[in-house]
């Protein structure tokens, strides 16, 4: 591979790309990221080569393993440019079809579109399709035109030009400037302004300085940094060589968690591309400046995508945070000035520089510019990742692109901001979900995960379930965090087993302002958000769960199966599918539950196709659950 | 013996004895042992100049280590809040009867290990297993067993699967070690 010495080789580099380009007039895309490869994707790609060969078009046709458009849900997901047909749910034994049919015919197949539930037409479209449509995706849209192993795609769609841009037409001060006038603000979840952060970071004095990317997506139910890093990574590794001019530092590392091999493998694979082009190393672009990237692998630590945490895991020591009296923009990694933002965040800044602070500014709500994108998940029928203007409704979210909730069940709550972050009722569809307003209301943004609940979602149980995430993932550093997390846990256990008391619930309380005022960092601070958020909002229910009953008949320890004689043809299905042979009656004959072996698994409630096995809560015998310590 | 420590001393030469790396080194030691051995770490202490008290640190904070050997498969289940709401925690016990250890556990035949994760980030598949670099989706509890027994029999048609899914020599293995 030749090496680009300078800012006109680029343009020329890519101006041939885009003759080369110009001789394949079809690209059919296949999303290989992670969720589409889950469903069999790879095998949907190489069926397509090979179909490609056969009929002797590999001149015209180009087959494009590109990165994830979001619609996670329908994969795995093709969609065939010019035209931009948009095939969901594509198995591998389709492609044959689609080539001989769609490729060479130019016919549509309707049974692979996607069809709209309200008007039950088929969609054509890729822009069409009302998930989409209602999105901005100025972060998003470019990942299914690119192959993200393959750098001359990133630069064929306008890729270093920001960087370009930055090196020979403004000064590292100017680019602060223009990420400041942006207002881009950090997305990693606290919203910290990052032209601020940038500031502090250039202003301290050193010999060396530092920028990392924080690819540690924790938080369960999110995973916009993981399609983005998996999907564009030279937009990130873009917008962090631009930051390190900006700030003045020459070595950039990416933090990524190893559950995501591929964003591993992706990013290790851009920068390799990189270093051969030249754009990497020293003096790139002949500018003069020198700047590497190196990738860090997290080995399975929630607490270590805490900035200073975060900088001792690069170090190579435990990941655990440190009092922040000092901050890390001053003093981080080896005690030299670092900034730190998260994927998300560095990928916005390539799109500043080129189209300036001012396009930006236009985008989302008065105090938090630009879009967001959001992991829409669990009870919701079109799931996935959506990329929204900031300020749009959790109403548009939810209802207009996710398609509302499945098989007609009510809505209940939405959880938003992970882990950190709290449950809103159906009061709030209609607020504008930016940094503030969720703040507002006792929720936050944190890194974008939004989980939709129904009435089926018992709220104690989700408060319980995050406390108990959190506490296993305290570091144990703090005493607030390691111990308050772990007595509220043993609350909440008690509360899904009826064992608690109103005195409980008030301890509970306490407890929970206790951690969030004293822990050392992040993860401690807002850990009783989620026990806060439902106690103010869903209090009926914790009353219930006193009371001995779990309304939404999720909590095991208050629950009864039992089998309705008169539904009951016998047919040995329940019993069956119980695991303790808890079920007794000959082939034929009503069939009985010993409540006594029971181990409310619910089985025999979900296999029985007569509706005969009935739930009901209450208390019961004392039944000690599983996680009580 | 002897050749063990010659393919760790590969390891640490790839990240040029920096002590830095020490994460890094034992992430591809747990990669290609399946767990961290004792002559292993003794090794990396002696060459990168670390104190074992300091090597068994970190061993034990991150979940991505192990100081247990792990089985032949890693069955990873799910539990993040997407799968949770989805009847993640119904595919743990599945897995868990099936094959009659806890999540955490071995089988005595050193066949399969079994683990759960908070996030594997494919939320909107939810439930999601995985064994060992392959995700399977959208599952039903009674789904389960049959699909740990395909990896009990018949190992050769999986590692083709696998071999389909990684096509270019390009390619990095995936790493196959998550947590405990």
């Amino acid at each position: 591979m030749t090496k680009i010495t300078s800012r006109k080789e680029l343009e020329q580099y890519r101006k041939n790309l885009q003759k080369q380009k110009g001789s394949k007039n079809i690209t059919i895309s296949v999303c290989a990221g992670t969720g589409c490869l889950a469903l069999k994707a790879q095998e949907v790609v190489d069926n397509f080569r090979e179909e490609i060969k056969k009929h002797k078009l590999s001149a015209n046709v180009e087959v494009k393993e590109a990165g994830c458009p979001g619609f996670c849900e329908k994969g795995a997901l093709v969609v065939i440019h010019p035209e931009e047909i948009n095939y969901i749910k594509v198995q591998p034994e389709d492609v044959a079809e689609i080539v001989s049919e769609t490729i060479v015919k130019k016919k549509v197949i309707p049974r692979l579109l996607y069809t709209d539930p309200h008007s039950t037409k088929p969609i054509k479209k890729e822009s069409d399709i009302p998930f989409y449509k209602h999105q901005k995706r100025i972060l998003l849209g470019n990942n299914m035109k690119i192959d993200s192993k393959n750098i001359d795609d990133y630069i064929l769609y306008g890729g270093y030009s920001a960087l370009a841009k930055a090196l020979f037409d403004m000064k590292p001060e100017e680019v602060l400037e223009e990420v400041k006038k942006s207002n881009l603000r950090g997305r990693g979840g606290g919203g910290f302004p990052t032209g601020r952060k940038w500031e502090t970071t250039r202003n301290a004095q050193s010999d060396k300085k530092y920028v990392i990317v924080n690819c540690d997506e924790g938080d369960p139910g999110a995973f916009m940094d993981r399609a983005l890093m998996e999907g564009n990574p030279h937009l990130v590794l873009e917008g962090l060589m631009i930051g390190g001019y900006a700030i003045g530092a020459n070595e950039g590392f990416v933090y990524v968690r190893q559950e995501y091999p591929l964003a591993v493998e992706n990013t290790e694979i851009a920068i390799k591309k990189l270093e051969e082009l030249g754009l990497l190393g020293k003096n790139i672009l002949g500018s003069g400046f020198d700047f590497t990237i190196t990738v860090h692998r997290g080995a399975g630590a929630f607490v270590s995508g805490e900035s200073s945490a975060l900088m001792s895991a690069i170090e190579g020591r435990v990941g655990e945070p440190r009092p922040k009296y000092i901050h890390t923009a001053v003093s981080g990694l080896w005690n030299k000035p670092t900034c730190l933002n998260n994927v998300e965040t560095w990928a916005n800044v390539p799109l500043i520089i080129n189209n300036g602070a001012a396009w930006f500014q236009k985008i989302g709500t008065e105090n938090s510019k630009g879009t967001k994108i959001f992991s829409l998940v669990g009870k919701v029928n079109n799931t996935g990742l959506v990329e929204v203007p900031m300020g749009t409704t959790l109403r548009e979210i939810i209802y207009t692109i996710g398609g509302g909730v499945p098989n007609g069940k009510k809505f209940k709550a939405v959880q938003t901001g992970g882990p950190s972050g709290g449950c809103l009722p159906e009061k709030y569809l209609d607020l504008p979900v930016d940094f503030d307003e969720l703040y507002k209301v006792g929720s936050m943004m944190g890194s974008g995960g939004m989980i939709v609940m129904d009435e089926d979602t018992c709220m104690v149980d989700i408060a319980r379930y995050f406390v108990n995430f959190l506490s296993q993932e305290s570091c144990g550093k703090c005493i607030p965090c390691r111990e308050g997390l772990r007595h509220m846990l043993r609350i909440l256990n008690d509360l899904t087993t009826g064992e608690a008391t109103e005195d409980d619930v008030k301890l509970l309380e306490e407890l929970s302002e206790v951690v969030q005022l004293s822990s050392l960092c992040a993860l401690g601070q807002s850990a009783p958000n989620p026990v806060l958020s439902t106690l103010q909002y869903f209090r009926d229910e914790y009353q219930a769960h006193i009371n001995g009953e779990c309304p939404a008949k999720v909590c095991k320890g208050l629950l009864t199966f039992t089998i309705d004689a008169a539904k009951c043809t016998g047919c040995g299905l329940c019993m069956k599918n119980c695991p303790v042979e808890a079920i007794t009656g000959e082939k034929k004959t009503v069939h009985h539950i010993n409540s006594d072996i029971c181990i409310k698994c619910g089985n025999c409630y979900e296999v029985c196709k007569f509706n005969a096995v009935q739930k009901a809560t209450g208390k019961q015998k004392k039944v000690v659950s599983v996680e009580r310590r | 013996m002897i050749q063990e420590l010659r393919e760790i001393d590969e390891i640490i030469d790839e990240y040029q004895g920096q002590k830095n790396a020490l994460i890094q080194i034992l992430l591809k030691i747990q990669e290609k042992k399946h767990w961290l051995p004792k002559p292993a770490l003794l090794w990396v202490s002696e060459r990168l100049n670390i104190p074992m008290a300091q090597i068994l640190q970190i061993a034990t904070f991150y979940k991505a280590f192990s100081l247990e050997p792990h089985g032949e498969h890693i069955i990873r289940v799910c539990l993040g809040t997407a799968c949770h709401v989805r009847d993640g925690p119904k595919i743990l016990e599945a897995a868990e009867q099936h094959l009659g250890i806890k999540s955490g556990e071995t089988t005595p035949d050193l066949k399969f290990t079994l683990e759960s994760v908070n996030c594997l980030g494919c939320c909107a598949l939810g439930p999601v297993m995985m064994v060992d670099t392959n995700y399977h989706g959208k599952l039903r509890p009674s789904e389960v067993p049959e699909i740990l027994e395909q990896y009990r029999t018949d190992t050769s048609a999986l590692t083709n699967e696998q071999q389909k899914r990684k096509p270019t020599a390009q390619h990095q293995p995936a790493s196959p070690v998550i947590s405990r």
